[in-house]
């Protein structure tokens, strides 16, 4: 903290100690203030890091309780030899590439819908932003149900329009669908809200103005409203790319991966491999392989950033 | 008069359309709480939201077929111990962050943001064993250290560095004129100015720990040691196949007090998580 040494009782204190300066004795209760986080973090997440690192490199599966160096193998396994990883890696594409241009759209339009003060607004908020608290345990469990064959209410209410809907979570391309979609419809009531925070930060006159100059709303929102939110898009882009990725709980309770391996994506086959089949050394390389996509992502996005393409 | 008419025709129109999108996003919990009413037979039988008859009993067999109000416990337990924890430590570290000047304060800081961008599927491998080597497994221990020191934890540092850097110093400042010590700064001055940071903390950090999933999934083995969303999962017959009745009956008793207490609060809730998403 910039601030010249006071010559109060404090001050006076301070210097009765001899080897306690003041700027000493603040950097000892800095480290008291943050060795919590500190130590925890180091124990918890750096231990853990460096270690998943050294366990990338074994062939190590908990069973055999056996460990051998094997350096970079669990990799070349993955990309050359093991053909599920590549099928991990195209599912896991997929469901990015469904679910954050479906989650960004529709969370912009509810935003632009609910951003100004009108009636009703709070409570279409509170509707949209409901199932992002609701556990996603309830939550794919619920919708589980409501996709079963012909048992599910989904199918019913179709049914009363005359059509005929499939065994949703029992088809492939069906169960990955349904997936992207119940994921969508509990995670869009969070970006809907930052959305909305961007929305209401552009001042009034803007589009005041451009209304004046006779732009149509459609005109207001393309070169006033969407340049503005620009930067919010790409933080949106941001997290919901990287939690796409890292969607476990919602596959691993509706499909459990299935049918036929058509919702198997990274996160879920890390932890079959892990826990499932105790192939310690070959999941912490998929792990490896996360990270690196993560930050890859996180990466590539703040570049676009700087190079003003957002 | 047709400029009035032009208006309400709109917000007929606006209320029409977000009352069909909402259907989706409404419809899961209706579905929910009704058929927690349905018999075993009735569920299997034509789908319907209302039952035929009520069928209250679901709701005492929940309790019977596992130890569900127990682990209903485990779970709130869990989450205030987490989330008191998290309070104190993040707004201490987040407050030297913020204010004081400290060798390696850069470090950490490069540390925690690389944090953020790492998902738990990472460490979760070593944490087991490491939970496992401090003889923790099928403890609550790593369920509340994990969120309190993860990235979780790494967010509520942020959000409150963020919110201590916008407070004016002088408070501080005069604070210290009058003898008191950092500690007391932060405990008596600075804490209390920050409420709303500490409310945005507190729900952000009892939510993710009451939904909390993976974690306790590999750590946790014995049914009185479950948290919620394990036994939610966990109402099936001997082949693993769900018992929905029981199980849609539970999630009901999981998620309506949730959702209760996010009627009331939601304002302060929606306003938490749009702090914490955009800072964090």
């Amino acid at each position: 903290m910039e601030q010249s040494i006071p010559s109060t009782k404090a001050g006076a204190r301070y210097n009765g100690v001899p080897f306690l300066t003041l700027r000493r004795r603040e950097a000892l209760v800095s480290w008291l203030f943050v060795s919590p986080t500190a130590i925890g973090f180091l124990i918890f997440f750096v231990g853990p890091l460096v270690a998943v690192i050294f366990y990338a490199t074994t062939e190590w599966n908990l069973l055999s309780q056996r460990s051998t160096f094997v350096g970079l193998e669990n990799f070349r396994d993955a990309l050359t030899r093991n053909a599920d990883f590549w099928h991990v890696m195209r599912n896991s594409a997929i469901f990015a590439l469904g679910l954050v241009p479906l989650n960004m759209a529709l969370a912009l339009a509810l935003a632009v819908a609910l951003s100004k003060p009108r009636k009703g607004v709070i409570f279409f908020r509170t509707v949209f932003f409901a199932p992002v608290i609701t556990s996603a345990v309830a939550w794919a469990i619920v919708w589980k149900f409501l996709l079963q064959g012909e048992a599910g209410g989904v199918n019913m209410m179709l049914a009363s329009f005359g059509i005929d809907g499939p065994n949703w979570l029992r088809e492939p391309n069906w169960a990955m669908a349904s997936v992207i979609v119940t994921r969508v419809i509990k995670m869009v009531g969070l970006n809907m809200i930052l959305y909305i925070a961007a929305l209401q930060a552009i001042p009034r006159d803007y589009d005041a103005a451009a209304r004046l100059e006779g732009a149509s709303e459609w005109q207001i929102f393309k070169y006033v409203t969407w340049p503005l939110v620009a930067p919010t898009t790409l933080v949106i882009m941001i997290l919901t790319t990287i939690g796409s990725f890292k969607v476990f709980d919602h596959i691993y309770l509706m499909t459990g991966g299935g049918p036929e391996n058509g919702t198997l994506v990274l996160a879920f086959y890390i932890y079959q491999q892990a826990f499932e089949f105790f192939e310690i050394g070959y999941a912490a390389a998929l792990a490896m392989v996360m990270f690196v996509i993560v930050l890859a992502l996180t990466i590539v996005q703040v570049l676009m950033r700087g190079r003003g393409a957002a | 008069m047709t400029a009035q008419r032009q208006q309400t025709i709109k917000q007929v129109l606006w209320v029409i359309s977000l009352a069909i999108v909402s259907v989706p996003f409404v419809f899961p919990f209706l579905w929910m709480v009704t058929s927690g009413f349905k018999s075993a037979s009735e569920i299997f039988g034509q789908p319907s939201l209302v039952p035929d008859v009520w069928h209250w009993r679901n709701f005492v067999e929940v309790f019977e077929y596992q130890p569900f109000a127990r682990q209903y416990f485990n779970s709130l337990y869990i989450a205030v111990l987490v989330t008191v924890l998290t309070l104190i430590v993040s707004s201490l570290a987040g407050y030297a962050l913020a204010r004081l000047r400290f060798a390696g304060a850069g470090l950490l800081m490069v540390g925690l943001v690389s944090a953020l961008m790492v998902p738990e599927e990472v460490t979760i491998i070593p944490n087991f064993f490491l939970v496992g080597w401090m003889g923790l497994s099928d403890t609550h221990v790593p369920l509340v250290l994990l969120p309190v020191f993860g990235p979780q934890g790494v967010v509520a540092t942020f959000l409150m560095r963020q919110f201590f850097l916008a407070l004016p110093k002088e408070l501080e400042e005069a604070g210290r004129m009058d003898g008191l010590t950092t500690l007391g700064i932060w405990w008596k001055i600075a804490l209390p100015m920050s409420r709303p940071a500490l409310a945005a903390v507190a729900i952000i950090t009892f939510l993710h720990s009451w939904n909390l999933f993976l974690e306790p999934l590999v750590f946790i083995s014995s049914l009185e040691m479950f948290t919620l969303p394990l036994a939610l999962s966990n109402f099936t017959d001997p082949y693993g196949a769900p018992l929905w009745h029981l199980q849609l009956a539970a999630t009901s008793l999981a998620v309506l007090p949730i959702l209760g207490v996010y009627l009331i609060a939601q304002r302060q809730i929606v306003e938490s998580f749009a702090m914490s998403g955009v800072k964090g």
